[in-house]
């Protein structure tokens, strides 16, 4: 963590770490500790008066059939967005590690949904969809299969995974590919002359030798579904119909921002909080056992 | 290649050019809703190939605006200036701390490392109510400031830059040391100039960081003149109903696509190097 | 008055392990001094701390009459390569040397002509403008020098230097380093693990061995009269042989299991069981040698020839592995008897337990 060779301390460190700490403090730890205290808290829609009633949030959160609704949904959510993005760019990196030529060109263009904002990819996947109008709707709707999303909640569960896989895909491939090729050559040719095809060499060789990658996209890929897909979820389907895509991020802001049901809003972050500390020690205990191999 | 298969081989490409045709049709196909009109845009069936409208729906968007909207340049410009300085505002106060951190030995150190790491772990999302309650206060509300300060601190870019610096060999320090460097010379001379990959890729992630951000600008920003491009597309999703002028929509779109796609694919190998040599 | 001195020296770290048990040393101007050990002896914490990289726990160093235990290590007057060389990646060859005197604020054409000399001087003219990693190990490691010498220091510290380099390099770096060094006339703190770059190179040795100076003398001090046991098995290849023997009780003779050897010279000990020492190359082959020796492996190198043998004995106990360095070619073979003996002046005592060389 230090390095053995260091300077001595004097002000400078702290003058170097004060910009950090500072904005930590301000827009980082104030913020988290008044969720924390709001969450004990009931206050009147115009906040004119708040009441102190320990754990009732909480306990009012796990009574409500919505929340823990949600709360399914969220897990359902992120494990279809993670197995869908992971099992495509799996697939996609096994073969472009496989071909000599092309690898960097293939990655140039598989590389670009990366850079597009979720709500911007929400907005393209809602255009192919349109009910009326959209390109796949339309022909799904002339092959006898009744599209509309806006009305039909595991359409609309579908096109959010969708959309999501769809702008993690990049980012998983990179990783799986970068993976694969740091596998050593001799290793598959060793595998090649014990009469391995490339089939079986996968999955005997390369699939095992990755799968630390595997889990830290994993957990990348639930930290994002849980976290990061607000923007396309609020464009695709505002949380509808009939909540049937309603994320935990997404209550949070709904009862927070529309509801302005501040103490229920704030126990909700304070768990989603709880939540991420866990899986980010986890991912992180995970890069720091890495960087020891 | 280990063995010459050419089927199998063809096959993989095959595989490769289906993917990618998958992955980029959404991204085609805003390119062709961008060059036609309106009404063809609503006639089944859609089309497939690119239109004669393109200029035209880029003069519409860039000059009128789409009606009821901030014009399309100060959206861009909103959206560069948030991206540029939430990635140099991170990049600025990540090397400093991760300098301190990495380099000096110094009374409460785990304890300022521990805080950083804290807001490692919490998104804008989970925060989201109490931290505009913080902004508002502060009075950052519709400011760049508001927009971007929040977002500079979280630690993602200090990790980075700690690994890349747990990595410089310590003879360089003291190679310095004897060549008669104090701490920020070594820091301006040496370090940052072997940490420029790293640098550079930090850029590229954190300026996509910034340029997509949406939920928080949403929030923070009221005056239609501090409107980002991203955000824009919201609000014409939500005229849909009434006027589907799809072209506009997908010209924006794609115009909120290309700043961030030409970084990334401009500076592709920095980014991929910075990306999963230190894993996020 | 000495140039380089430790009075003392001594390094505990936090953790309590002490790596430097007292050192002292004096080293007179342009010496070069090299500090030899085997790794993890501290071998190269003692030159850091003489550097100003590590503290120092108790005792002083002075360079160059000054104390400079509390000094920067820019502030001591002196100049360091490092085994990896530690080149500063992105600077050319040319801003890798005058970065410690821009440091200094040295006015431009005396960086210039400085730079310029020692670039003759050590024919790196051509790179100038070359990164490091353009170049090969040799020619990084000269740029190392170039690095330490442009700053005229009051003494060059190396650690290590050569350890990186090619065995072939190594020999003809060894050689370019004594010759700069003679010529420039610069005090010299040199590290090595290498007992023939130690040998070949210094002006004297410091034999340090798990942090405790063993001894320090000129090569052949160390050669013919080594002080203890370490150093008499540190220095020289093939290493000694050591034999256990009993002093005859009357301490005119001493016996090799059956064999008895006399004495010229009666043993400064009290004790009988001590520790025979002799190389390898004062063993000669030799039908009426008292030493009867199976052979159990040649290794011909062309000008000698190495025989790896054992004592040739009634009892088992004393079956020590003996080497013997003959030059040229030998006719013997794997498995054959032969007899040995050794000139009475090239025997070596040592005590048993503390290893300290008994005098005659």
């Amino acid at each position: 963590m230090l390095k053995q060779v260091h300077f001595k301390s004097s002000a400078l460190p702290y003058m170097l770490v004060a910009p950090q700490i500072i904005i930590t403090l301000v827009f980082f730890m104030w913020p988290a500790s008044q969720a924390i205290y709001q969450s004990l808290l009931i206050e009147d829609a115009f906040g004119l008066s708040s009441q102190f009633v320990w754990f009732d949030n909480f306990k009012e959160l796990f009574e409500d059939d919505r929340y823990i609704k949600t709360f399914g949904r969220t897990l359902f959510f992120s494990a279809m967005v993670a197995m869908l993005s992971l099992s495509v760019s799996l697939v996609l990196a096994a073969m472009a590690d496989r071909v000599i030529r092309g690898t960097g060109i293939y990655r140039t263009l598989l590389i670009w949904p990366y850079a597009v904002a979720p709500v911007i990819a929400g907005a393209l996947w809602v255009f192919l969809f349109y009910p009326t109008t959209g390109i796949i709707s339309t022909f799904l709707t002339s092959m006898g299969y009744e599209w509309n999303h806006q009305l039909k909640g595991n359409q609309a569960m579908f096109l959010v995974v969708i959309a999501a896989a769809w702008k993690q895909i990049s980012y998983n491939f990179l990783f799986f590919l970068a993976g694969m090729q740091s596998i050593p050559k001799s290793l598959i040719e060793a595998a090649a002359i014990d009469a391995a095809g490339p089939l079986k060499r996968f999955w005997t060789i390369i699939f095992p030798l990755i799968t630390p990658t595997t889990f830290f996209l994993l957990v990348v890929n639930i930290v994002y579904a849980f976290f990061e897909t607000f923007g396309i979820i609020h464009v695709v389907t505002k949380g509808g119909p009939a909540n049937a895509t309603e994320i935990l991020v997404f209550k949070v802001y709904n009862d927070g921002f529309v509801g302005l049901d501040l103490g229920g809003s704030a126990a909700q972050s304070v768990i989603l909080m709880i939540l991420v500390i866990g899986m980010t020690i986890f991912q992180f205990k995970f890069i720091e056992r890495k960087v020891e191999y | 290649m280990i063995e010459n298969r050419p089927v199998s081989t063809a096959v993989s490409h095959l595989v490769l050019l289906a993917g990618v045709a998958i992955v980029l049709f959404p991204i085609w196909i805003t390119i062709v809703a961008a060059s036609h009109d309106v009404a063809r845009l609503l006639e089944v069936p859609l089309p497939l190939g690119l239109g004669d409208q393109f200029f035209e729906n880029l003069k519409q968007v860039v000059s009128t605006g789409v009606e009821g909207s901030t014009p399309i340049g100060i959206m861009l410009f909103n959206s560069l200036v948030m991206a540029l300085m939430i990635a140099f505002g991170k990049i600025t106060i990540s090397l400093l701390s991760a300098y301190a951190i990495v380099y000096f030995d110094f009374r409460f150190r785990m304890l300022f490392f521990w805080m950083i790491f804290l807001t490692l772990m919490l998104p804008v999302e989970v925060r989201i109510l109490p931290t505009y309650e913080v902004v508002a206060q502060l009075g950052m509300l519709d400011t760049y400031w508001g927009l971007t300060i929040p977002l500079i601190a979280s630690a993602t870019a200090t990790f980075m830059f700690r690994q890349t610096f747990l990595s410089v060999p310590d003879e360089l320090l003291e190679a310095a040391r004897i060549d008669g460097a104090g701490p920020m010379q070594f820091f301006f001379d040496i370090l940052i100039p072997v940490s420029r990959t790293s640098i550079a890729a930090m850029f590229v992630i954190l300026f996509i960081y910034g340029w997509n951000q949406y939920l928080w600008p949403l929030l923070i920003t009221t005056d239609k003149s501090m409107v980002t491009i991203v955000m824009s597309i919201k609000g014409m999703m939500e005229a849909l109903e009434e006027t589907p002028k799809w072209h506009h929509i997908m010209m924006t779109a794609l115009l909120a696509m290309i700043p961030p796609v030409l970084v990334v694919i401009g500076m592709q190998k920095l980014f991929v190097k910075g990306l999963t040599e230190t894993e996020k | 008055m000495s140039h380089i001195l430790l009075k003392g020296v001594e390094k505990i770290y936090p953790n309590g392990y002490q790596a430097i048990h007292g050192v002292d040393l004096e080293i007179e101007e342009g010496e070069f001094i090299v500090l030899v050990g085997p790794s993890g002896c501290g071998k190269s914490t003692l030159l850091r701390m003489v550097a100003g990289l590590e503290t120092i726990t108790s005792g002083e160093v002075h360079i160059a009459g000054r104390k400079v235990n509390d000094l920067e290590p820019s502030q001591r007057d002196i100049a360091m390569v490092f085994q990896n060389y530690a080149l500063y990646p992105h600077m050319t060859v040319y801003k890798n040397m005058a970065y410690g005197l821009k440091n200094l604020g040295t006015a431009k054409d005396e960086i210039n002509r400085r730079v310029g000399d020692v670039a003759k001087l050590l024919e790196l003219e051509d790179l100038m403008q070359r990164k490091p990693k353009q170049l090969s190990g040799g020619q990084r490691q000269r740029v190392a020098m170039g690095r330490a010498i442009v700053r005229k220091p009051a003494a060059f510290l190396f650690d290590e230097p050569l350890s990186n380099l090619d065995a072939k390099l190594r020999v003809q770096m060894r050689l370019v380093i004594k010759n700069l060094q003679a010529r420039l006339g610069t005090t010299t703190l040199y590290v090595t693990h290498d007992q023939v770059e130690a040998m070949t190179m210094a002006d004297r040795l410091l034999v340090l061995n798990a942090g405790i100076v063993e001894q320090i003398g000129t090569p052949m001090d160390l050669y013919e009269r080594p002080q203890t046991r370490f150093v008499a098995g540190f220095i020289g290849s093939p290493a000694m042989n050591f034999v256990e023997v009993k002093l005859s009780d009357d301490g005119s003779k001493f016996h090799i299991g059956d064999n008895a050897l006399p004495l010229n010279k009666a043993l400064d000990t009290s004790q009988s069981e001590i520790t025979f020492g002799f190389r390898p190359e004062h063993l000669v082959l030799d039908d009426h040698g008292i030493i009867p020796l199976k052979i159990a492996l040649i290794e011909h190198l062309g000008a000698e020839s190495i025989i790896h043998a054992k004592l040739n004995n009634s009892d088992d106990k004393s079956s020590n592995a003996i080497t013997l360095r003959l030059n040229g070619h030998t006719k013997e073979q794997n498995g054959n008897i032969v007899r040995a003996s050794i000139a009475p002046e090239h025997y070596h005592f040592f005590n048993q337990k503390s290893g300290h060389r008994i005098r005659s």
